[in-house]
């Protein structure tokens, strides 16, 4: 079915990166200790999170069921959203609707950009590549599916982000979960579970911005600098924790330093490296367009009949879901931080906007990656995370390993910064806002890096996924309460525009 | 004696100050009004971090005001000459926003400051003067 002839002569730079081991098993002192302190923990946070029942000969997680469901609920509720109002999504990012007036303040495009900025990292090129390692290329199909059921989950917790924000006296707006469930909640007279939801969804999202915000990115990056300096053999490999130092002291420099011009750079240079590297899967999938049909073939018949996949079809369903909500975070309330802050009168136009996250995220950006890999022929190796995406780029390009090693730290700088900004919301909800207390936070955040390069990917894998899914349990609960708030925001908000109150302006 | 004015690109530099001298005599000669546009260079395709996204409102509003304080000197400057100001403080394209504000007060003709650098860097950096002389639909004076 598939051979490794048509790639080029690039073996030279596969062969480098199969003798990269799986899971980094580094066995430098300081890696190890932190390693042997971290992992236990984490195992038990993971294990109460992923409770599991078994379906047949597999596994399967709850919290993941729980935020197809919600998907899934939210799409049907509000009648297939994400399909009816893509349109009108797009019309609002372009600007057709922005006062004029408005200039200078937030766009519906910078909110966006921000929030895909938090998401669109190391989720899209190496949680993909777990994702297909362990549930085959079929993993993709679900993948997909969660992706689009997730829009309706952003378009609902997005909504809500704008319509119960905070508007301070001296300007400054912010908003999310921890806010809309304490308002919404309150205002259907519910004011005791809205304050727990939130101050549950406040302690996870902490440990979602130190895990799947921060260590798991900081891990990822090791692991590329690593495979580009020569694996095994290369003078850091058993130096994560030197790595980690130095990415903290970047870190640190930015959040706690306050030193824009090294964020700015990040800036201007991270959505260069998206378009790089969205480009390059087009050009790979451009130059084996034969195999094109090979790969989606693949790809539905591991979804239905989960062959070679561990668990089958349920298996490769498991991955792809997981790996979707991990990627695009429709439902987990993190991207309602990030969109509360644009200029609008309509909560709901924010919603139409977000639901375009998950759709670039995960159907745009991980399906490249996951095409990328399957035609690569790279699945048949052991390789896995972000080792294996880089080993399906290197078939066609041999040169990109090094570019995705740059993109790869950048992206995962990026993610840290949005999710340290992320966390610092929850800490505050929860202690209050103060410099000394936003130091705090800010400090043991850089803590975190070091400890995040230091360890083996599994536990951080299982810890980052643990926290992150955990998001999901409070503001799902929330969004269930607060769905009508959306539907009612939406009906008078297409009355306005059928009365021609709301019109384009350009 | 004229209703259209004379519109005025200002931007807190000694040129944009030459500029406001230089129209306020032009407009005592034809009799006419000045109208002084303040751009503040705005994409809303920019990207900010989630921080700044937080802070805009707030930061939009120190703008404003830090651009009315600096729009004084060139008021003072007009103050004493028989002319009635107006001005305004827009965020956008520098170029663009020109453009459609001439339109929406009638201006008969626009006048800028040029800061005077080389016109080799001018070139490359496609100045404003550059881009009006280019595309306005009026005529355009830069005071150099």
């Amino acid at each position: 079915m598939f051979s490794l002839k048509w790639i080029p002569a690039s073996m030279a730079g596969i062969a480098i990166l199969s003798y990269a081991p799986l899971a980094q098993a580094q066995e430098g002192g300081m890696d190890q200790v932190i390693n042997e302190t971290i992992a236990p923990i984490s195992d038990v946070i993971a294990g109460a999170i992923f409770y599991t029942i078994p379906i047949g000969d597999t596994d399967f997680p709850l919290i993941v069921g729980w935020l197809v469901l919600a998907a899934a609920i939210f799409t049907l509720y509000f009648g297939f959203v994400q399909f009816r109002k893509f349109g009108h999504a797009i019309a609002l990012v372009k600007g057709d609707y922005s006062d004029p007036d408005d200039a200078g303040e937030v766009s519906h495009f910078q909110a966006l950009a921000t929030a895909l900025s938090g998401t669109v990292g190391l989720g899209n090129i190496a949680g993909v590549a777990v994702a297909i390692s362990i549930g085959g290329p079929g993993a993709t199909f679900w993948m997909i599916l969660a992706g689009l059921l997730g829009m309706a989950s952003k378009f609902t917790e997005c909504t809500l982000g704008v319509k119960y924000r905070n508007e301070y006296a001296d300007g400054r707006v912010s908003g999310g979960p921890m806010y809309y469930l304490t308002k919404g909640l309150a205002e259907q007279g519910k004011p005791g579970l809205g304050r727990i939801l939130a101050i549950v969804f406040s302690i996870c999202c902490i440990g979602g911005a130190v895990g799947g915000g921060n260590m798991f990115q900081a891990n990822q990056a090791f692991q590329q600098i690593v495979n580009v300096t020569g694996g095994d053999q290369s003078f850091i490999a058993d130096s994560g924790w030197l790595f980690g130092l130095v990415m903290a002291i970047i870190v640190g420099m930015v959040i706690i330093g306050g030193i824009k011009s090294i964020a700015k750079v990040t800036e201007k240079i991270v959505p260069l490296m998206a378009v790089i590297y969205v480009l390059s899967g087009l050009v790979i999938i451009g130059m084996n367009i034969e195999h094109v049909g090979d790969a989606f073939y693949r790809i539905f018949d591991g979804a239905f009949t989960g062959a070679g996949v561990a668990g089958g079809t349920v298996g490769a369903l498991i991955q792809g879901f997981k790996r979707a909500a991990f990627s695009n975070e429709a439902g987990i309330g993190s991207a309602a931080i990030a969109h509360s802050a644009v200029r609008t009168k309509e909560p709901i136009t924010e919603g139409y906007v977000a639901l375009l996250e998950p759709f670039i995220d995960t159907v745009v950006i991980c399906t490249m990656t996951a095409v990328v890999i399957t035609i690569s022929g790279q699945l048949q190796t052991n390789l896995t995370g972000v080792e294996l995406t880089s080993a399906a780029y290197a078939t066609a390009f041999t040169w990109f390993p090094m570019i995705l090693a740059l993109a790869v730290v950048l992206f995962a700088f990026s993610t840290m910064l949005s999710w340290s900004y992320y966390g610092l919301k929850a800490w505050t909800y929860l202690f209050g806002e103060g410099k000394g207390k936003e130091i705090v936070f800010k400090a043991f955040f850089c803590l975190c890096v070091i400890i995040g390069a230091s360890m083996n990917l599994a536990p951080v894998i299982n810890f980052s996924d643990a926290m992150i899914f955990a998001m999901a349990l409070p503001n799902i609960v929330g969004l269930y309460f607060l769905m009508p708030v959306v539907k009612r925001e939406a009906t008078q908000y297409w009355q306005k525009i059928d009365r021609g109150e709301i019109k384009k302006v350009k | 004696m004229s209703e259209h004015p004379i519109l005025v690109g200002f931007d807190g530099t000694d040129a944009a100050h030459r500029a406001v001298k230089f129209a306020g005599i032009r407009a005592e000669a034809e009799g006419c009004p000045i109208h002084i546009a303040y751009i503040l260079e705005w994409s809303p395709y920019s990207f900010l971090s989630a921080q700044e996204l937080e802070e805009r409102h707030q930061r939009r509003s120190e703008e404003l005001i830090r651009a009315e304080a600096t729009l004084n000197p060139a008021l003072e400057i007009l103050k004493n000459k028989n002319i009635n100001v107006t001005y305004e403080v827009r965020y956008g394209h520098s170029g663009e926003l020109m453009c459609k504000i001439a339109k929406e007060k009638q201006a008969t003709q626009i006048i800028i400051g040029r800061k005077g650098g080389s016109s080799l860097g001018a070139r490359l950096l496609g100045s404003l003067a550059l881009t009006l002389v280019q595309a306005a639909p009026l005529p355009v004076t830069v005071v150099p």
